[in-house]
């Protein structure tokens, strides 16, 4: 099979992903909850993967790098835990629906102020509006890194240049980036970052977490056992404690810990450059093809390695499985959890085809996607 | 019976700095180990470092000059 279907998970991994799963679940005990040694090997390797995630994010204090399950329990996790109801908030039609529902949730539930800037019918954010909604309660900016549609990236220098002129929080989602393409949260001034362990990251699925600025208060959303403070009748406060009650999945986070140090053997400007490549070469050879539609801008110098397509009048669904029986290559169709955008570009009804590459792609895969796509396109 | 040493106990109240004490200690030829936080200690982490009392000022010191947050430093018997 041709796995081009890396944007929802990535299914090849490094190697020593999963050989240290395995040794992990042979010799670790439970992380920050004993002194003995299969205790403390789990506590190192938290530790380590901290401090690994905290180099490659910019994230000034490993401890504020807080593990979840997954981006969508982070970005609940920030959302939820910083915003309330007398709170104004400016999101983007960019975002996925781990954005968009915790958020609708608020404002549905606690009366909190929410707009959205713009997507035109090209998929262009229209940034003038985030100094046009910019109210004087507005506490935050809440918006994705890079499209999970079309792969397009948000110019995150000019959010953060409105967002720190204006006091704003400013919430960035990095699900489809960190890993895939360089993130300094101090340079971008990104007070929360979210982010998963299982797409550009290579790691295992059940991993993800939060990096979190010096001096942003995030609530605690759950409360429990933490290993310090037993006696105290309060959840700690200290983080990450404060936002990791109940043991955590110490056995996927050595996969992460395994695949944060293969890319940074391997470099994240090879791995971007790797990607950047093979997505060029799909475009190149589908975008003249009578029939297929690109969505995305492609004239940027850099985005995510992803080229979302439809093909006539073909409904999605019926493309990607003709693409998986007959060519065996995985592909999403459909909604891609991108409601908003998908309204912008006039796909809500047909969907769209998501092409997207990872570093155990090769061009030979990617020539035979091309060529199966024009042939279905014929 | 448990036999009783005279022991430099070093606290923490979090993990995540006991942990960044193991790692410099470690990777800097320090004396010491993680150890459960005795009784006698009231802290917030359940580890905490125990060396040779005569080591108190130089791991305090090394703690102090790398970030690394400790709580308390007591000589025990344990």
């Amino acid at each position: 099979m041709i796995y081009l279907d890396n944007a929802a998970t990535t299914i090849n991994k490094p190697p020593e992903v999963a050989q240290a799963i395995v040794k992990a679940m042979e010799s670790m005990g439970n992380a920050a909850r004993g002194a003995h040694s299969v205790s403390l090997n789990a506590s190192r390797i938290v530790y380590d993967t901290r401090v690994k995630i905290a180099n490659l994010s910019g994230c000034q204090d490993p401890s504020h790098v807080v593990f979840t399950s997954n981006a969508t329990e982070a970005l609940n996790i920030a959302i939820f835990g910083t915003l309330s109801s007398k709170d104004h908030v400016i999101s983007t039609d960019y975002e996925h629906n781990s954005v968009l529902r915790p958020l609708y949730a608020l404002e549905d539930e606690k009366k909190m102020e929410l707009d959205f800037v713009r997507a035109d019918n090209l998929g262009h954010l229209c940034y003038e509006d985030f100094e046009r909604l910019i109210k004087p309660n507005t506490k935050a900016v809440v918006c994705t890194h890079c499209s999970n549609l079309t792969g397009d990236l948000v110019d995150v220098k000019r959010v953060r240049d409105i967002a720190k002129a204006n006091h704003l929080l400013f919430i960035l989602d990095g699900s489809q980036t960190l890993g895939s393409i360089p993130i300094n949260m101090q340079e971008l001034e990104v007070d929360i970052l979210c982010f998963t362990g299982h797409k550009g990251l290579m790691g295992p699925q059940g991993t993800g977490g939060l990096c979190i600025a010096n001096g942003v208060e995030i609530s605690p959303w759950k409360r429990g056992g933490t290993g310090i403070q037993s006696y105290n009748r309060q959840h700690p406060s200290p983080y990450p404690a404060r936002l990791e009650a109940g043991t955590l999945n110490s056995h996927g986070i050595a996969g992460l810990s395994a695949a944060l140090d293969f890319i940074e053997k391997t470099g994240i400007e090879t791995i971007h450059r790797h990607e950047q490549e093979l997505m060029n070469l799909f475009y190149e050879g589908v975008k003249n093809v009578e029939g297929v539609k690109v969505y995305g801008d492609f004239s940027k110098e850099t985005r995510s390695a992803i080229v979302t397509i439809n093909i006539r009048d073909y409904d999605s669904g019926a493309v990607a499985d003709v693409l998986s029986e007959k060519y065996h290559i995985a592909t999403r169709p459909g909604a891609h959890c991108a409601p908003r955008l998908h309204k912008a570009l006039n796909t809500k009804e047909q969907g769209a085809i998501r092409f997207s590459f990872s570093w155990y792609n090769t061009k030979k895969e990617i020539v035979k996607a091309v060529e199966a796509v024009r042939e279905i396109a014929k | 019976m448990l036999k009783k040493t005279l022991s430099l106990i070093i606290s923490f109240d979090e993990t995540q700095q006991a942990m960044a004490a193991e790692n410099y200690c470690q990777s800097h030829n320090l004396p010491g180990r993680l150890i459960p936080i005795p009784r006698e200690i009231n802290a917030g982490c359940g580890l905490a470092w125990k060396a040779n009392p005569k080591e108190k000022d130089m791991l305090c010191k090394a703690f102090d000059c790398n970030n690394i947050v400790w709580g308390q430093a007591v000589i025990i018997e344990i």
